[in-house]
This record gives C-alpha cells, sequence and structure tokens, in this order.
C-alpha cells in the first residue's frame, strides 16, 4: 500500500503509464524540468528522457493540436493544459479537431490522446484560474471527459485515459492536489471509464457528486442522521446512467452537489434524465446544490462562500430531507436570518 | 496503429488505386498535366451539378490552383502525411483520391471519400497519407508538428505537411504551431497556398507582412516564394524541403503563390476582384504553362493535348454518374466512428 498525495498519484500514474507503453509522451508548460506547477510530473524527464517528456511554450493551441497530431501518427500523448480556463484558447483543437478526427475519417485514424488539466476554486486563484469548465466538453461528440476526486480516482482513471484509444480530457481538482490517500498503484487499481462510483450505500436519498465535491458531500453526510447514499460520477460523458437510476429507483430522492454554476454543467444533464426516467418514483423534487451564477470571487470569505462547503451542503441536504420541498440557495436569501 | 484504412475506395473508369494514380504523378510529367486536367473538369462538373440542383451545401474550387497541389503530391512521398485544408478538391485528387470519391463526398454518397459524412471539404485517403483535412483556418498547422513529432520519436523517417490558404497566417494556431515546430526541429513543411483571397478579402488587405512566408524568420526558420502556378517550380521547393526535413534539418515555409479563378465559395461571384486580375492570372494558367513546356520538348503535341483533355472529361463524367446512381449512407452511419473500438 501506498500513501500517496493526488499530484503523486498522477506522477505514478504517469510513470506506470510511459513505463507499460513507450509510445507514451508527456508534454505541456513546465511538466519537464521543473516537474510541473503543482509537481504531477516529478522526475519524468529523469527517468524517460527528453525525447519522451516535453516542455512547451506558453502556446495551448499548439500543445493540444501537437497532441492530437501526435496522437494520429501513432503515439500516445498526455498534454497538460495548467489549468483549465485556459483551454479558451485551445477549444478547437479539442472539441472540432481531436473530438472529430475518428468519425470525420471514417474509422480510419484514431486520436489516443489524453489532456490533463487542473481545475476548480479554493486555491485563491480568482475568476480566470478557478472554474471547472466541464460544460465546455460535455456537449463534444468523441470526446470522453472524466474529474478525478482524489489520489486513487487520479491514479485509476489516469491509467485508463492513456490506454483508450479516442481522446479524453482529465480534469483534476487542484484543491486535491496536496490531499493523500492510501492505495495500491498497478494495474489492479485501474478504473474504467463509464463507470460510477458508490463512495457510501443508504436508503433516503441518492447524493451525486464529482471531484472535489464528492469529499463536501461525504463530510456533509456524516453530519446528517440520515441514510443517504453517495454516488462519485468520476466520468462525466459518457456517464454512468444505469447506477445513478438504480439508487434513485431505490432511495426515491436525487440530490447533486455541483461546483459549478447553477446554470450549466453536468448536474442538469444528470437532473433531467434522472426527471425524465423515474418522475412518478420521485418523492421530492431534485436537489441542486451548486455555486452561484456569478464568477468566481477572489477575497478567501467570498470564495469560500462561493464554492459549496460541507456546512452549507448539510444544511441544504436536511431542509430538504426534513420538508421534500427544495430549499432555496443561499444567494437568494441575502439579507435574510439564515 | 493509429492510421489505418478508411472506407473503400471505389474507381469505375479505369481499375487504378489512390496508390496507383500517385506513384504516376511522382513518375511522370504527362501524368502531372493529366491530374492538372482532371481537377479542372473536376472543379467544372462540380459547379454544374450544383447549378442543375444536384448537389446539396456548400463547396470550395481551386481551378486555377491546379499546379499547387499536383507540384506537392508529386514532391511528397506517399507514405509521408499531409494534412489539407478546405479548398481541398485538387490536393485530394493530385495526392491520389479516385474521382468517385470527390464526387461522391460532394454529393454526400456513401462511395465518397468519407461516406458523404463529410462533405467535399473533408477529404481522406489515408493509403497516400492525407490524414485529415481541416476547415477552421490554421488548425492543420499544429496537427502536422504533432504527426512530425510523431514521426521523430518513432524515427520513422516520415515528413508531414500542412497545406493552408494565406487567410490561415492570421490566426494563433500558425503562430504557435511555426514556433514550436522550428523550436523541436520536427521534420514538417509548412505551405501556403496563396491564392489571394481569404474569403472576400485580399491577402495584402489583412496580413502586414509581405511576402507572407518571410514570417519565417520570427521563427528562425528557412522560407521560399514559389510560382504556383509553375508546377516544377512547385515540386523544386517543396521537394528541397521535404528533403532538408526528412534529413533533420527541421521545417521550411513555403508560400506558392497561385490565383483562384471564381470566389469563395458557390455563392461568391467575386465582385470585390480588381478590373483585369483574373485576366492577368488566367494569362499564367499553370495547365497552359505546363502543356507548352512538354510540347516545346516534343512530349506532346496539340491532338495529344486534346485527348488526355477528353481522356479526363470521360472520366470526371463517369464518376459523376457512378455517384449520382450510389445510394445515400443509411442512417445508422452517423452513429458510426463517433468512438473508437477499444483495442485492448
Amino acid at each position: 500500500m501506498a500513501r500517496l498525495r493526488m499530484n503523486q498519484a498522477i506522477g505514478a500514474a504517469l510513470a506506470d503509464a510511459m513505463a507499460e507503453d513507450p509510445t507514451v509522451v508527456v508534454f505541456g508548460e513546465d511538466v519537464a524540468a521543473a516537474g510541473g506547477v503543482f509537481k504531477t510530473s516529478v522526475g519524468l524527464l529523469e527517468r524517460f528522457g527528453p525525447e519522451r517528456v516535453r516542455d512547451t511554450p506558453i502556446s495551448e493551441m499548439a500543445i493540444v493540436g501537437t497532441a492530437v497530431g501526435a496522437a494520429m501518427g501513432g503515439l500516445r500523448p498526455v498534454a497538460e493544459i495548467m489549468f483549465a480556463d485556459f483551454f479558451g484558447v485551445a477549444l478547437d483543437q479539442v472539441v472540432t479537431q481531436g473530438a472529430l478526427v475518428h468519425y470525420l475519417t471514417r474509422g480510419a485514424v484514431t486520436v489516443p490522446m489524453v489532456i490533463r488539466s487542473s481545475v476548480g476554486a479554493g486555491r485563491g486563484f480568482a475568476a480566470t484560474h478557478s472554474r471547472t469548465v466541464e460544460e465546455w466538453f460535455l456537449s463534444a461528440p468523441g470526446l470522453k471527459l472524466v474529474e478525478v476526486s482524489g489520489a486513487r480516482t487520479a491514479y485509476g482513471l489516469l491509467r485508463a485515459a492513456v490506454r483508450e484509444e479516442g481522446p479524453v480530457v482529465v480534469l483534476e481538482p487542484r484543491a486535491l492536489y496536496g490531499t493523500r490517500e492510501e492505495f495500491e498503484p498497478g494495474d489492479d487499481a485501474v478504473i474504467p471509464l463509464g463507470v460510477a462510483e458508490v463512495r457510501r450505500e443508504g436508503a433516503d436519498a441518492t447524493v451525486v457528486a464529482v471531484g472535489q465535491t464528492v469529499g463536501i458531500a461525504s463530510e456533509a453526510i456524516e453530519r446528517l442522521d440520515a441514510s443517504i447514499e453517495l454516488i462519485d460520477l468520476l466520468t462525466l460523458r459518457p456517464w454512468d446512467v444505469e447506477t445513478v437510476l438504480a439508487s434513485v429507483a431505490r432511495t426515491g430522492r436525487l440530490a447533486l452537489v455541483e461546483e459549478h454554476p447553477f446554470t450549466g454543467g453536468w448536474g442538469p444533464e444528470v437532473a433531467s434524465r434522472v426527471g425524465q426516467e423515474l418522475f412518478g418514483e420521485l418523492t421530492s423534487p431534485i436537489l441542486r446544490i451548486t455555486a452561484p451564477d456569478v464568477p468566481v470571487p477572489f477575497t478567501r470569505d467570498l470564495e469560500f462562500r462561493y464554492l459549496p462547503t460541507a456546512e452549507y451542503v448539510a444544511a441544504q441536504l436536511g431542509r430538504w430531507l426534513e420538508t421534500d420541498t427544495l430549499p432555496s440557495p443561499w444567494w437568494e436569501r441575502i439579507g435574510e436570518e439564515v | 496503429m493509429a492510421i489505418g484504412k478508411g472506407p473503400e475506395v471505389v474507381t469505375t473508369y479505369d481499375a487504378k488505386t489512390p496508390l496507383m494514380r500517385r506513384e504516376e504523378v511522382i513518375a511522370d510529367p504527362l501524368a502531372r498535366l493529366e491530374r492538372m486536367m482532371e481537377i479542372r473538369h473536376a472543379e467544372q462538373k462540380i459547379r454544374e451539378l450544383h447549378e442543375e440542383g444536384l448537389a446539396w451545401g456548400s463547396t470550395h474550387s481551386c481551378d486555377g490552383q491546379e499546379a499547387v497541389a499536383v507540384g506537392i503530391a508529386a514532391a511528397v512521398a506517399p507514405t509521408d502525411h499531409v494534412v489539407g485544408a478546405h479548398r481541398g478538391h485538387g490536393l485530394g485528387l493530385a495526392l491520389g483520391l479516385t474521382p468517385e470519391q470527390l464526387l461522391g463526398e460532394t454529393l454526400g454518397r456513401s462511395v465518397g471519400a468519407v461516406e458523404g459524412l463529410g462533405g467535399s471539404p473533408h477529404l481522406v485517403e489515408t493509403s497516400v497519407g492525407l490524414v485529415f483535412t481541416v476547415t477552421l483556418m490554421g488548425a492543420g498547422i499544429p496537427i502536422a508538428a504533432g504527426l512530425a513529432l510523431a514521426a521523430e520519436v518513432q524515427g520513422s523517417g516520415r515528413v508531414a505537411v500542412a497545406v493552408f490558404g494565406d487567410g490561415s497566417v492570421n490566426i494563433g494556431a500558425f503562430h504557435e504551431g511555426l514556433n514550436l515546430a522550428s523550436l523541436w526541429k520536427l521534420p514538417a513543411v509548412f505551405v501556403i497556398e496563396n491564392n489571394h483571397y481569404g474569403e472576400f478579402s485580399r491577402y495584402d488587405r489583412t496580413t502586414a507582412v509581405e511576402p507572407l512566408a518571410r514570417r519565417a524568420e520570427a521563427y528562425d526558420l528557412p522560407w521560399e516564394l514559389v510560382d504556383g502556378q509553375d508546377v516544377d517550380a512547385v515540386i523544386a521547393a517543396v521537394g528541397a524541403a521535404v528533403e532538408r526535413a526528412r534529413v533533420g534539418e527541421g521545417p521550411t515555409l513555403l508560400e506558392l503563390r497561385t490565383y483562384r479563378y471564381f470566389g469563395h465559395s458557390r455563392s461568391d461571384r467575386a465582385p470585390y476582384r480588381p478590373e483585369g486580375e483574373l485576366e492577368a492570372w488566367r494569362a499564367r494558367d499553370p495547365i497552359r504553362i505546363l502543356g507548352e513546356r512538354l510540347e516545346a520538348v516534343g512530349m506532346v503535341d496539340a491532338d495529344a493535348l486534346a485527348e488526355i483533355d477528353e481522356r479526363c472529361r470521360e472520366r470526371i463524367e463517369a464518376a459523376a454518374a457512378h455517384a449520382l446512381a450510389s445510394p445515400v449512407a443509411d442512417p445508422g452511419a452517423m452513429f458510426r466512428h463517433v468512438y473508437p473500438e477499444p483495442n485492448r
């Protein structure tokens, strides 16, 4: 058993993937000599050499475009976009080129590339370096999207993503890079894409969370005197409809804990699907606990107001379970006694 | 293997595969002349099909630019990788695509290069190295850098070639891709096919640098401005750049100066052209330049030229007839190849 921080687990996954397959190459801004700004690729340059581990210029369009071409040409590139907000300048290469090559070549060409990126609020990086941007990729046919929730899932999903034949975007909540988890790296730790994990079982309600809200939701559930099932979605495209529907069919209640703003994101997708499929079986309205529809604020107090905290999630879940009606979000109660 | 075999290739007029067609173009000046004539006939036929209401959607013709396409095809090996751009009918045919693949794709039929699901701007034929065609400006430049990176890491000896228009030199992908390719000394060739107009705007009204290839100096790359109406000049320049890339001397930026006889797309009558410009360029028609050159050395005479031209016309007519008689892909086709099959 190893007790690894999430950034170390990512480095271990990259090293194991490179050792397993000589076509795996790693590149991105400051990933080689410096080992990554979040220390997710420490030691790779020394171990695998400058041909396979490369620092790039600050050129996101070239980083992703080069990954697309390298994958077409027979390599398995794992490229890094330092902050997911920077995908904005490279989105063409992800969703319009890389994701469509296989379709537009009628299966003749594959793009086995992985683009890793850090996401999320909670580190004081402010409005332009704190979003989770899942919605940029959710509507992209040809692409798979995963979001890890700790060291173990980061290792397991990244290993699986590198083995995929098509392009995968892997989102890593940067607030979790320093958190530790105990697990045994290796083939048995690989987590297949498209499969959610039930993190705790329960009978009264199903809570679905993603990325850093998995830990937040777990902490919130522990504060409540209720039997709540917690599902870590892990893969957002394609997401595990079966596991979520089976759980909600049993519990009759669904709550989603989402880091992204109320409008857009993975939450509405899951909510609408469950609402469509289980309309008559729900005993309460579907609860979405999200961030507000605003940019991520910088100052610490407000950043942690923006993010759903364990305290807030527990309060919302508690009111919802008690009344079977939707509690209003905090931003609709500003100035009121909470 | 990331690059495999595409849909089945159909030929009707003759039994030549894309690779056979390509090898002819590489080996034989007469075949190059014939291919240029074939491209001209194909573009004419595609316009007719649109005028007759038999074709759907938009299309981008390359009449006048045939020497660029055929010159590149003759100078690049079929095992090298080429990423084309939206005005790609000529490049496709020159690289080896059969007329049935082009006409079929234009008409949205399952015999098309990509089963009618891409349309005429998305031609691909992996057996001759046309591995992708991009339609967003400059997108193929970093992709070619990536293909070149793969060639270098694998030691395959392949060269990657990106072909794009003058409208692609002012977008980030151009600058980012060129800088990275130069920095890593990748085996790549970047070809600006300057046909003078990016959509409706003349290149010198949108770009601060003249000639466009001088941009290479910013990335410490060799560059050359080439007469894109002279197929032999194109072969010499592209051939030298490919050779430099193959021996490890890094990328080259080439500007092939040519001219688009028709508008940007089907609906554009090109009213923005200065008077006399089209006529001046038509006087330097690439097919006539090569025809006269081959005539001067006794390889063809007027009768032979007429015969080749007629053969091209017949081949294109046969391909169009075959495409029109072919089925449209079944609805299931749109669900295939969105995601690859897992292979391990």
